[in-house]
């Protein structure tokens, strides 16, 4: 499996009505990579994170996540996957520790582990002070925290996380990378969608660069990737 | 790995009772609107005692389809636009113990308003409605219009004009559920022999059962995208 890659997509096409909104789209993803997924708004970034995590079908082509293939296998898939979306994907009149309690018990974690994976995540996205506040009283922030502390929770293979930095105040974002340096280091693969390039984790190592809906770079996310950047979104 | 059914269900269905515990948004709205029906309907409809007991399932039905209407929407609604919807689908629990978990929680809250309403028509039309088999009936009939409204509440929701499209779709498919419910409540409430209205009863209990199958089978193509 580590030899195919975590991810394999292969002419992976996605349409809304007659409009493409991914073209062909090609790329291997190897177990452990930090992947930053780069375009412009509207380039296809969200479309492409919702298919590697089943929430959403391919027109055409191939997706297999650790050896499954997606929308067949998308049972053993969604164990494997974290998504940290634009929406919180919480539940306002809930709290902060109950929404961690409803998602540990929908993926069936043992109450021990549960009561400990949830207690230390609080405490790492910094809401152990407010773990049983509602959340509808919650910052946009403090939920991204909070969301955060959701896609980690069942300690995902891949966690797919679309604009994570988004409301997130200094502090929030060095804890972010934080956060994904640790998951990292633990083998977990990230796939990380931004248009600012300014704002990335120190360990991404790779780079796909999306341009109206196709892929125009595939490669290290070193080097001159700011200049391929502007240059990909000016041209699309 | 897959979280069990019945795991996925509890979760789902206890989630939901406490939300709405703290926000009492949904059943305080049905049971508002289902009190307003039923008061409006009392004052027009002043009747003689042989006529009220020929309106009164009727109302009681009517009423009660009406209110669920507001609580389907609602519910779907705050899942969908939460994006927690979305948050559910992601987990590796089965589409099917969703369906079951968000139809639990809606028949429910369905039935508490049922349940306040049986008293309150009893007093206001002064016909007994607090009978064993008036309470079945409205069981039966309440979970099966929950399961239909479930799913195409679920529909609705992902649509722009879900207000009005969850009626104009619930209500021609709840016919049968209203016909036989309204037929067997009356039969009770008359004090006609059982001979006379059970097969009504019968035949609301196997419309529920072939409604929550399909249901059943249909959520998960509802469901995708």
């Amino acid at each position: 499996m580590s030899r195919r890659g975590l991810i394999e997509v292969q002419g992976l096409s996605k349409h809304f009505g007659w409009r493409p909104v991914l073209r062909g789209l090609d790329f291997l993803v190897q177990r452990g990579e930090c992947v930053l997924l780069l375009g412009a708004n509207g380039s296809g970034k969200s479309t492409l994170l919702r298919l590697l995590c089943g929430l959403s079908r391919a027109s055409s082509g191939v997706i297999r996540i650790g050896g499954w293939s997606l929308p067949e296998e998308a049972q053993a898939v969604r164990a494997q996957v974290g998504l940290l979306a634009h929406r919180p994907l919480l539940y306002e009149n809930l709290t902060a520790r109950e929404n961690l309690d409803f998602f540990a018990a929908l993926y069936d974690m043992p109450p021990a582990e549960r009561l400990r994976r949830r207690d230390d995540l609080l405490g790492q996205v910094g809401l152990a002070g407010r773990a049983d506040g509602l959340v509808r009283g919650f910052s946009r922030g403090m939920q991204q925290r909070l969301s955060l502390a959701r896609a980690l929770l069942h300690q995902p293979d891949l966690l797919l996380l679309d604009e994570p930095y988004t409301g997130l105040d200094s502090a929030g974002c060095a804890m972010l990378d934080e956060l994904l340096a640790a998951a990292s280091k633990s083998g977990c693969t990230i796939i990380m969608s931004t248009h600012q390039l300014e704002r990335k984790p120190a360990h991404a190592n790779r780079a796909l660069i999306l341009a109206g809906g196709s892929l125009v770079y595939a490669g290290p996310a070193t080097g001159d990737l700011a200049a391929r950047y502007r240059q990909a979104t000016a041209s699309a | 790995m897959k979280t069990p059914f019945i795991s996925a269900v509890r979760a789902i269905v206890s989630k939901d009772l406490r939300a709405e515990w703290r926000s009492r948004e949904l059943v305080s709205a049905m049971a508002l609107f289902a009190l307003l029906s039923v008061l409006v309907f009392s004052f027009a409809l002043e009747l003689d005692k042989r006529a009220r007991e020929e309106a009164i399932s009727g109302v009681l039905w009517v009423s009660l389809i009406f209110a669920s209407l507001l609580g389907f929407n609602r519910s779907l609604s705050l899942e969908h636009d939460q994006g927690s919807l979305d948050a559910l689908l992601l987990a590796p629990v089965s589409r099917a113990a969703i369906y079951v978990g968000k139809l639990l929680g809606n028949f429910l809250f369905t039935l508490l308003v049922a349940l306040v309403l049986l008293p309150l028509m009893t007093a206001l039309y002064g016909v007994h409605l607090l009978d064993s088999w008036a309470l079945l009936t409205t069981v039966v009939g309440v979970f099966g219009f929950s399961a239909i409204g479930t799913l195409l509440a679920t529909l609705a929701v992902q649509t722009r004009s879900r207000e009005a499209l969850l009626p104009i779709a619930l209500l021609p498919v709840c016919l049968p559920f209203l016909l036989t419910a309204v037929r067997a409540t009356k039969g009770i409430v008359s004090g006609a022999p059982q001979s006379e209205w059970q097969v009504w009863l019968q035949l609301l209990a196997a419309i529920t059962v072939i409604y929550l199958i399909l249901c059943l089978l249909l959520y998960r193509f509802v469901l995708e995208e």
